[in-house]
């Protein structure tokens, strides 16, 4: 086994470094005098300062704050729904297409599913009135509904790896369905719950393509305020974004590793 | 039965009644017809059972029998496909497990991982509506019957496979249901553990008074613990009866085998009378005398079945008076194990039938010690076996 | 969580709650998908059949009542015609897939060796690599592209050190191509294949490998033989993760492909926001949505098989 090991464990060494090469870069550049983000010239913070004076990153990111903390919210609540119905219900009517339509969001392209829900808000407010004009409720709709499906596997899985004879004997004690829900299965199915959420929002505020089919005036979101700069070419303070959700991020990251240090499986 | 000066029904059967017999006590479980099917596959077919109050009844059977699918249904988990379950004379169909007088010990226990042992016994009492200080001193002295009155506070992942059992059984006796059931409740603790955990739970059932239903497929444990032993064989109850009764009188080949080991001996009626029945048997090379009667056509095919420890080897030809001809045969040691408390021979028969006879090693030093090879002779008194017709 | 014993009705609102509970909560998710992932294709695929116009909304109405049936069928071919006509369209169709299918094949060659050694590695280390390769998809997708815009360009970093260290004169140009769309692609959905792969690798048995060995094959043969053929499904998983988004990209050929780099994605927005063509956008949409059904398809088996084998 030697030469493959040697093999591979040279190949994942170098992938790794292709993988956080680019996050360096936006980092180390992100503290770069020089507006040519690619030749250094002396440290400096005036990308941060600029970045904390922009009216309209600000707002955006405050708008997309806002929707991702709704949307993965409402996509947890949906997404455990069904996850919940499809593992632990046999059988019931519709139940192939609930399970097809759960899932097909995970990689239906962005444009396709944008483009319809644009075409389906526009056709709804002809017909109903409602929702009128697109904006934030249209933005939050589009996100719940793709967030979900990433919900829906994440708590399909642990639901299934979870001793269904919990929730039994929980029957057998004397609990009514809905308090077995609520007092054992939810508890149980905790940690999946808490990255499903994590994950929505994580996808919800990086969303750029459905967010731009289905916002209105008014409503740009940080992604789109991002595009529409570094259309133009790179722009430092987007650098200093970049590394302001790094960090973020990595400490995140950090301290969920570190609460799931004893983590037994049960 | 050791008897119980605490059981509250005066015809208890801890203080020795056999209610099955008496018929002097209603049922206290009645499963009548009960039958599951899933799709075409039919689980439970046509069981009929009756339990009475304070028993501990058995169901045995190995995998895919039927006993844990008949369990969840007295559980409440599955709906029967038809029949009916009645406990203390209520009839249970449509009731949900949380309206039954029943509680399950689960075979993985299923104790609540998120909640403190106190917790996890305390649940089924908050779910009554019992006040939190009742509920905690109720958990306080079922945790001391089952001794682990110090471990309260601690999570289920700290605890042994064999304190995690004990939690999971005071979970559910400390609602003092009318029936509990339990789902292989010792499969999963080592064999030195088991024993101990037998007698204990056969305590615990005698000093609560509470009705018992295991299923299990281990025939030891069924044989220890039970009061009767329902014997399921594919989706019905082939024999019901009291340990005793269920091992030395086997009412098929089945059971006889299932149970313990056996040997069985094929053959033809030769003679029917009332009080005996010959057989002639190409298997035993004799005739078998059987000193009771069974009824059954003539020459009619019929099996002899005769446990291994009710059978006597010996290097001399035996002598009877009456039955000199009948009830033995002569064979060749073919296997010797020596297990220490007993030895079991595996005698080839001059009809090239091998029997499987067990011997206790009561004397230190036997000087007419049977060895690999000897010509040894084979017999047995013509009430040690039986005669089975299926 | 059995169906409840349905003999004996229960009383009431709460009874009436107790039997339809279980229809409600089967019915929330479903008709929510249902209105708001489902519907919408129906919607795209009858405005694929209208005609733009200038008014708000952009399309014409499928059924006036000055019906005309001839003048409708003509108006069905005329954008999906339009779709085979242009030879853009097709050429981006074509292109999409070529683009996705040779970069899934790159990701898994790049993520395969990944997705081994961190399957074969001890406990402590492969839960930190996994957050590793975790920890960059938490990061924002689209800043991550854009962070390849300042390397790749011309006067970005990659040349900058090929020109110090003297390898080069002529900056390359790697900005605006197709292969920058390439490495950004890679780049971006390797966590998408090498997690899979990782699923599927770190279940292999590892005592089939020793006999194998033990039988006298080398490591090569044992991992051509055994290995690989065992991993299939999570090459098959991890590619249709990788591919099928891939396929409707835009992001990327927008950042970083340049104005050859034909992506259907890209495509159809154009259609949409530069062209304002509604009903053509819609056909390209149908016709992308149809393409994929059936790498979907697989990735469905796939995944339902795993789901078997208890994944």
């Amino acid at each position: 086994m030697r030469k493959s090991f040697s093999f591979s464990s040279v190949a994942t060494v170098l992938g790794f470094a292709f993988l956080y090469a680019p996050i360096v870069s936006l980092i180390i550049f992100s503290f770069n005098e020089s507006k040519l983000v690619t030749v250094w010239a002396g440290f400096s913070t005036k990308w941060y300062v600029k970045l904390f004076q922009d009216p309209q990153i600000l707002g955006a990111a405050w708008i997309s704050l806002k929707i991702a903390f709704i949307s993965a919210s409402l996509a947890i609540i949906l997404g455990t729904l069904a996850a919940y119905v499809l593992v632990r219900f046999r059988r019931f009517l519709g139940k192939n297409l609930l399970s097809g339509m759960i899932t097909a969001p995970l990689v239906m392209p962005d444009v396709i599913i944008g483009l319809s829900l644009l075409l389906l808000f526009i056709s709804m407010e002809s017909l109903f009135g409602w929702p009128a004009g697109r904006g934030l409720t249209t933005i939050i709709i589009a996100h719940t509904t793709f967030c979900m499906a990433y919900v829906a596997v994440v708590v399909q899985s642990r639901l299934g790896d979870m001793d269904e004879s919990l929730e039994e004997a929980a029957l057998d004690l004397g609990a009514k369905p809905v308090r077995v829900f609520f007092d054992i299965t939810l508890p149980v199915i905790s940690p999946a719950l808490v990255s499903g959420w994590l994950l929505s929002f994580t996808l919800s505020l990086d969303d750029l393509v459905i967010a731009s089919f289905v916002s209105g005036p008014g409503a740009s979101t940080l992604p789109m305020v991002i595009f529409s700069k570094v259309r133009l070419g790179v722009s430092p303070d987007i650098n200093a974004l970049a590394t302001i959700i790094i960090v973020i991020v990595a400490l995140g990251v950090l301290v969920a590793a570190t609460k799931m240090k004893p983590e037994k499986g049960y | 039965m050791a008897t119980n000066p605490q059981s509250k029904v005066s015809g208890a059967i801890a203080n020795g009644a056999k209610p099955w017999i008496t018929h002097d006590q209603e049922p206290f479980i009645k499963i009548s017809n009960l039958t599951k099917k899933f799709g075409d596959f039919t689980a439970v077919d046509n069981v009929s059972l009756e339990i009475y109050r304070e028993e501990l009844f058995c169901l045995l059977g190995g995998s895919g029998c039927g006993k844990s699918t008949l369990l969840r249904m007295l559980a409440g988990f599955e709906a029967p496909t038809s029949g009916k379950i009645e406990i203390d004379g209520q009839d249970m169909s449509g009731v949900a497990p949380f309206d039954r007088p029943t509680n399950m010990m689960f075979q993985s226990y299923a104790l609540f991982p998120h909640m403190s042992v106190e917790k996890n016994v305390a649940y089924g009492l908050l779910r009554d509506g019992v006040s939190k200080n009742d509920a905690y001193s109720q958990v306080n002295e079922m945790l001391k019957l089952v001794q682990l009155e110090d471990f309260g506070k601690r999570k289920p992942d700290q605890l042994s496979g064999g304190q995690r059992q004990r939690v999971a059984l005071a979970r559910s006796l400390i609602k003092r249901p009318k029936l509990l059931l339990l789902d292989e409740p010792l499969g999963a603790l080592d064999k030195k553990l088991r024993e101990e955990t037998q007698f204990e739970l056969i305590n615990i059932q005698e000093s609560l008074g509470v009705t018992f239903i295991v299923v299990t497929h281990d025939q030891e444990e069924a044989m220890t613990l039970s009061t009767r032993i329902g014997v399921m064989n594919e989706g019905e109850i082939v024999q019901v009866g009291e340990p005793r009764e269920v091992y030395e009188f086997p009412q098929s080949r089945f059971v006889a085998d299932f149970i313990g080991s056996v040997n069985i001996f094929e053959g033809r009626v030769s003679d029917d009378a009332i009080d005996y029945v010959r057989i002639k048997s190409e298997d035993a090379n004799c005739e078998i005398h059987v000193s009771h009667g069974v009824s059954c056509t003539e020459n009619q095919k019929l099996w002899f079945a005769i446990r291994p420890e009710k059978m006597t080897v010996t290097h001399k030809k035996p002598h009877k008076t009456k039955l000199a001809k009948f009830n033995w045969i002569s064979g060749i040691v073919d296997e010797i194990a020596y297990q220490g408390n007993l030895s079991v021979y595996r005698i080839k028969l001059e009809s090239g039938k091998v029997v499987r006879i067990t011997k206790s090693n009561r004397l230190r030093h036997d000087e007419d010690e049977i060895t690999w090879d000897d010509k040894v002779y084979v017999s047995w008194e013509d009430t040690a076996g039986v005669v089975l017709t299926q | 969580m059995s169906k409840t014993m349905g003999h004996k009705p229960q009383q009431g609102l709460l009874g009436w709650f107790k039997r339809r509970g279980r229809t409600l909560v089967i019915a929330i998710p479903f008709w929510w998908l249902m209105v708001f992932f489902l519907i919408p294709f129906a919607v795209v695929f009858k405005i694929s059949f209208a005609e733009a116009i200038i008014a708000r909304p952009p399309y014409s109405q499928l059924f006036t009542f000055a019906e005309n049936g001839v003048v409708q069928i003509k108006l069905v071919i005329a954008n999906y015609g339009y779709l085979l006509e242009d030879s853009l369209y097709i050429s981006a169709y074509w292109s999409s897939i070529k683009i996705a299918f040779v970069s899934t094949l790159i990701t898994l060659l790049v993520a395969y060796p990944m997705a081994y050694y961190i399957a074969r590695s001890p406990l402590r280390r492969r839960n930190v690599l996994l957050m590793l390769i975790i920890l960059p998809f938490w990061t924002s997708f689209l800043l991550r592209v854009y962070a390849w815009i300042g390397i790749l360009k011309t006067n970005g970093i990659i040349n900058n050190v090929l020109m110090w260290l003297g390898i080069t004169n002529e900056p390359f140009v790697m900005m605006q191509t197709d292969f920058a769309v390439y490495v950004a692609i890679v780049y971006t959905y390797l966590p998408f294949m090498v997690l899979p792969l990782f699923t599927n690798l770190v279940k292999l048995d590892q005592s089939l490998l020793e006999a194998s060995n033990d039988l006298g094959a080398n490591s090569l043969t044992t991992f051509f033989k055994i290995t690989l053929p065992l991993s299939v499904p999570g090459i098959i998983a991890g590619s249709m993760l990788v591919f099928i988004p891939v396929v409707g990209e835009f992001v990327i050929p927008a950042l970083l492909g340049g104005p050859d780099t034909l992506m259907i994605g890209k495509v159809l927005w154009n259609e949409f926001f530069s062209n304002r063509d509604w009903p053509v956008a819609s056909a390209v949409a149908i016709v992308m949505l149809v393409l994929l059904v059936i790498p979907i398809m697989l990735l469905r088996n796939a995944q339902n098989a795993s789901h078997e084998e208890g994944a």
